[in-house]
């Protein structure tokens, strides 16, 4: 069976990769939509869902669109999640890599440093750096790289453990390939699935960190965001409860998705180990 | 709507005051916001300290909601034609709350050497003062070297408390184990400080005004979210919230449970002004008519409206309405958005990015500075938002690392007190982010300052402050955004609280509770 047919037979997967399809559409098209920006004040504000034509989810506390608001925050949420793991695979990868195919004292340094970020709490850490920073979409983005990589240090470095020891990279090495060529080459490409797996919960993890910071009012103030929605909420929840609903549906439903296709790629990429191979 | 209510609540409370007969009695529950640095009034004068040793401590005058003197510690004074000389009547058998009296020897010791030692505010104002004199045990007379029309308003608790002489004298004020235990002559004694939570004041017993204070004793209480006090209040577990201490949404919705009066009045001496300091120094906000332009671009009706919840009024210049020597009689600026546009472009506005910085005091502050943003942009004007924390805003401000920077500073009732400190161009000095942090340098007006300060007759110092603001508002060195309104919400049967220009800063001395 082929990865494709495998993931596709996964219902959840499948939902998944539609729920995600549409959120990066709303982001995409979001100007065209909305012809304002989400900053315009367009109506009264605290026009509850519906109260008028056009706003079919309301307005907030200065009479912003709360639907404008929501597409546009797809794009920042989105944006930092892809970006922040991207970055965050360019300082772990090499690292786990380098750290398990060489051993001995590069192993050693390589990990007592991954575990010097591992010890402080991510979010904490993830605090001071935006606020030495001073809060903007990159250093927001580099903040979150700079909390999620220790894990994917680990887990590619297990990788490379087990696949240098097959045998394979045996015949490589009698083929005289280099050092280097063997890892990047022969080795690497071995360990991909799981770090795709990885990857996709680590965009929804980074999602969830870039609201939570916006939340507490570290994000970037010139960038619409859901975090940023929700925060600036709170105060008027009890009489407002739009404000801050749409915004959490939203984040639910985006990280629900991107959960929702790892555990599909997993069981895709890994087929032995898939529950229905278990059940 | 509901200040309206609650000013008519307080007329007819005021009306019928003499008639119905004050209940002696009870308890006070205040939120304090936030806990207070130190209760020594002469040494901290910030606003929770204020708050509550303006129970503890008191001035020689008081000033009602018109800011005209009221007597306090003194029960007559007498200001000389020359404008030179102020002489006060002490009221007689007053006592420290430790048994020891009260008497001119205390004032000489507090104005003489005391507070110039420890308050910088007031310093400059006792530089105009030549000699301070007890001329017998109930009698001060203050001399000054050059006549200061603003002098009759800096005798407020919190501008000049009275501290004892014989705790104080000779000792090293900050480091007086009193601090700790403040002594003063006001309606309340300090019993209990527990930190983080409460701080219990007692009824005075031997309070000079017969009768007064009405309540056995008051709590301040304290709660660090705002959320938790708006709770607070809804439960019954405070009885008073003073101005600023909730989220004006939360202002709106408390308002209009039962039994719940909410006032504006009670801020006229301070009179919090609210504007955005414009970097007159360098890049657009140099050019007078990008200055003009922004406030032409700015609908500051609508955020009065929106962002503070209807609470405030719209300033003309730089001086309140609630100040003396106010006038109106000056350029409006309207939102026109044409006008705006029309401006940029007669001035050549390129385009490039103004950074605003908003105040970090929480939620209303940065819904202003986004209004702020989208109106600026809709004229044209390319606007990003710093964020910043407390420290970062002083350091911004005072340092001059911005263009457009939120801040609202207190007017304590004159201009020459509260006003000129941020226009002229003396005031220019790095480092201090309540100056003329905008660098505006206009020595004609300068001079028309410090001529205004020294007048002895109201008329001409009206006439001069009239003159004086009908020009800066054309320069607009900063731009005005709101004279401030903090609302205080307390039980309807709490009445009299609100009855100075300080509001509840001495609001328990005359509260009495209707049982």
């Amino acid at each position: 069976m082929s990865f494709w047919t495998r993931f596709r037979s996964n219902t959840g997967a499948m939902i998944g990769v539609v729920l995600l399809i549409a959120v990066i559409a709303v982001a995409l098209f979001a100007p065209l939509i909305f012809e304002h920006s989400p900053w315009q004040m367009v109506q009264r504000p605290f026009l509850a869902p519906f109260a008028v034509d056009g706003l079919p989810l309301g307005t907030d506390t200065l009479g912003r669109d709360v639907a404008s608001q929501l597409a546009y925050g797809a794009r920042v949420s989105l944006l930092v999640g892809l970006v922040s793991t991207l970055v965050a695979l360019l300082i772990g990868v090499p690292l786990g890599a380098l750290a398990g195919f060489y051993g001995g004292y590069v192993d050693e340094g390589a990990m007592r440093f991954t575990e010097f970020f591992q010890t402080i709490p991510n979010f904490a850490l993830a605090i001071v750096l935006v606020a030495i920073f001073e809060p903007s979409l990159a250093s927001i983005t580099l903040a979150i790289a700079i909390v999620s990589w220790p894990p994917v240090a680990r887990l590619v470095r297990a990788e490379v453990m087990s696949v240098r020891k097959r045998e394979f990279v045996d015949a490589a090495t009698l083929a005289g390939l280099s050092k280097p060529r063997i890892l990047i080459r022969q080795v690497l490409p071995n360990t991909v699935s799981p770090i795709i797996v990885m990857a996709s919960l680590m965009v929804a993890t980074a999602i969830l960190l870039e609201s939570s910071l916006s939340f507490l009012g570290l994000g970037d103030p010139n960038a619409m965001s859901w975090g940023y929605m929700i925060g600036a909420a709170r105060t008027v929840i009890r009489s407002s409860w739009w404000l801050s609903f749409f915004p959490g549906i939203a984040i639910i439903i985006t990280v629900l998705a991107l959960n929702l296709i790892g555990e599909g790629l997993n069981d895709a990429l890994n087929p032995h180990l898939s529950r229905k191979g278990r059940a | 709507m509901n200040s309206l209510k609650a000013t008519t609540f307080l007329i007819a409370a005021a009306l019928a005051a003499p008639l119905a007969a004050q209940q002696a009695g009870g308890r006070l529950d205040i939120v304090v916001q936030p806990e207070p640095p130190g209760l020594m009034l002469g040494l901290v004068q910030n606003g929770p300290t204020q708050l509550v040793a303006g129970d503890i401590y008191e001035g020689l005058l008081r000033y009602d909601t018109d800011l005209n003197p009221m007597p306090g510690l003194a029960e007559s004074w007498e200001v000389a034609e020359d404008g030179l000389t102020y002489t006060f009547k002490l009221h007689e058998g007053v006592t420290w709350h430790d048994g020891e009296p009260f008497t001119a020897e205390d004032v000489v010791f507090s104005a003489g050497t005391f507070l110039p030692e420890t308050h910088a505010r007031l310093r400059a104002s006792l530089a105009y003062v030549d000699t301070i004199t007890a001329l017998d045990p109930l009698t001060v007379e203050f001399k000054l070297k050059e006549p200061f029309g603003p002098f009759i308003s800096v005798f407020e608790s919190g501008t000049m408390p009275m501290v004892p002489k014989h705790i104080y004298e000779g000792t090293d004020f900050a480091a007086n184990e009193a601090n700790n235990t403040p002594i003063g002559t006001g309606p309340f004694k300090f019993d209990e400080w527990v930190k983080g939570s409460y701080i219990h004041l007692v009824k005075n017993e031997d309070y000079y005004v017969d009768g007064l204070p009405y309540l056995d004793e008051v709590y301040y209480r304290v709660i660090p979210d705002a959320a938790s006090r708006a709770v607070a209040f809804e439960t019954g577990e405070v009885d008073v919230l003073p101005g600023g201490s909730v989220e004006n949404w939360d202002v709106a919705r408390l308002t209009e449970m039962e039994n719940v009066c909410s006032t504006g009045k009670g801020w006229e001496f301070f009179a919090p002004h609210a504007w955005m300091w414009l970097n007159n120094r360098e890049g657009p906000t140099s050019d007078v008519r990008f200055r003009q332009a922004i406030m032409y671009a700015m609908d500051r009706e609508f955020m009065r409206d929106v962002v503070w919840n209807g609470l405030g009024k719209v300033p003309t210049g730089p001086v309140s309405s609630a100040t003396n020597f106010y006038s109106d009689d000056v350029t409006i600026y309207d939102h026109d958005p044409d006008k705006a546009k029309a401006l940029l472009e007669e001035m050549g506005y390129d385009g490039s990015t103004i950074r605003l910085l908003p105040l970090p005091y929480g939620e209303t502050w940065q819904r202003w500075a986004e209004a702020v943003r989208q109106n600026l942009s809709e004229v044209g004007i390319n606007v990003e938002i710093d964020s910043t924390d407390v420290a970062g805003w002083n350091e911004k401000t005072s340092q001059w690392d911005y263009d457009m920077a939120f801040t609202y500073l207190y007017q304590y009732g004159d201009p020459a007190l509260g006003v000129s400190r941020n226009y002229t161009a003396d005031r220019i000095e790095k480092g201090s982010p309540w100056n003329n942090v905008e660098g505006y340098d206009n020595p004609e007006l300068d001079a028309k300052w410090f001529a205004a300060a020294t007048m002895t007759s109201a008329e001409e110092r009206q006439a001069a402050y009239d003159e004086i603001q009908k020009e800066i508002v054309d320069d607009v060195p900063v731009a005005w955004m709101l004279e401030l309104e903090f609302p205080t919400l307390y039980r309807c049967n709490v009445h009299d609280l609100v009855t100075t220009g300080i509001g509840v800063n001495d609001g328990p001395r005359n509260a009495w509770i209707e049982e």
